[in-house]
């Protein structure tokens, strides 16, 4: 899922500053997964602004509301009815969610109070780690199953480079090798031979560096 | 054992300490009480084997959270004791109680005004 960190209370409040009625929504995907931005968390947060500001004798009204996704309009629209109620929208969605947000209600200033930051999957409860980079040509099937661009700090694509150094890398000693991984899951799957096999330069077209992307399903369209 | 402790120490019983969320600490302080905590079973002798190691793990979160809104992580404490042990919730009582008279009252604390807290 899409993994994110909440921005600090202080930078919240900051954006808040000179605003009275706020709606604040969360989201029930990817950011209750990884706990920062679902109903629980709306919660805390609301919770939280409704102390700094009581401790500063101002009053905040926070009016908490969390959308199964804020990434597709039918939910988006579930707001309508009382969204003018407010003077401004604080939404805890991926960035996705925010824009969608400020796309649809176009005259509300609509403000992320968190960070969006990777595509990743839980290690344990409390712990999510970076897998996916959204590179748009995968190679998988040629590296065990292990991604070289989102696990390789330089996203090296035929083996480590002289920073390896017991199976981690230079740049955080916390941090495995990718291409360490890479090999020892070859071996275990008997395709050491993949490892010969040159992964020519990448296009990056299909990347975010091609520009922002679009998808379509013609079948689909109504 | 007919032990008294100060009178202001209102409790809330949960089965267990591990019951406690963080949303129900920050909703109390919402209301404008002036400080919090959680007496759980001794560490290794939790009843439903780690609920008051839950409830620590939240009491530091919360903590956290305290000083960041600006009450003082000093509201908010966790304390361990035995079932058995009355002159230890005694005398926690009046150490809570000590502490909290030192600190003061809780800044968001409105005479009488609870219409603000959400349910």
């Amino acid at each position: 899922m899409i993994v994110a960190n909440r921005k600090s209370l202080e930078e919240i409040l900051t954006m808040l500053k000179p605003y009275k009625k706020v709606l604040l929504l969360g989201c029930n995907e990817c950011v209750t997964v990884c706990a920062v931005g679902g109903e629980r968390e709306v919660g805390v947060l609301a919770s939280e602004l409704r102390l700094a500001r009581a401790k500063e004798g101002e009053e905040i009204e926070v009016r908490e509301q969390t959308l199964e996704r804020q990434c597709d309009h039918e939910y988006i629209d579930q707001v309508r009815p009382f969204v003018g109620d407010y003077e401004v929208i604080l939404s805890m969605a991926c960035g996705a969610g925010v824009q969608y947000v400020a796309e649809k209600y176009r005259s509300k200033v609509v403000l992320p109070a968190v960070n969006t930051t990777f595509l990743g999957v839980t290690l344990e409860q409390g712990v999510w780690l970076e897998r996916c980079q959204g590179c748009g040509e995968c190679v998988l099937h040629m590296t065990g199953g292990i991604c070289p661009v989102a696990r390789c700090a330089k996203s090296l694509l035929n083996g480590p480079c002289g920073g390896s150094s017991n199976g981690k890398c230079e740049v955080d000693k916390e941090l495995d090798c990718g291409w360490q991984l890479i090999i020892d899951r070859l071996k275990e799957l008997d395709q050491l031979d993949r490892y010969e096999e040159i992964i020519p330069v990448k296009d990056w077209t299909p990347a975010r560096d091609g520009g922002p992307r679009k998808r379509i399903r013609e079948d689909l369209r109504l | 054992m007919r032990l008294s402790y100060p009178t202001n120490v209102k409790i809330v019983k949960v089965p267990c300490t591990g019951r406690v969320d963080i949303l129900l600490i920050l909703r109390a302080f919402e209301s404008g009480v002036d400080g919090v905590y959680l007496a759980g079973c001794l560490e290794g002798e939790c009843h439903f084997l780690r609920g008051n190691l839950r409830a620590k793990k939240r009491v530091q979160y919360v903590k956290g959270l305290l000083e960041e809104v600006g009450l003082g992580s000093g509201r908010l404490e966790m304390y361990n004791m035995s079932s058995a042990q009355g002159q230890r919730f005694a005398e926690v009582a009046r150490e809570m109680t000590e502490k909290i008279r030192v600190l003061g009252p809780s800044p968001v604390k409105r005479r009488g005004d609870r219409s603000k807290v959400k349910g």
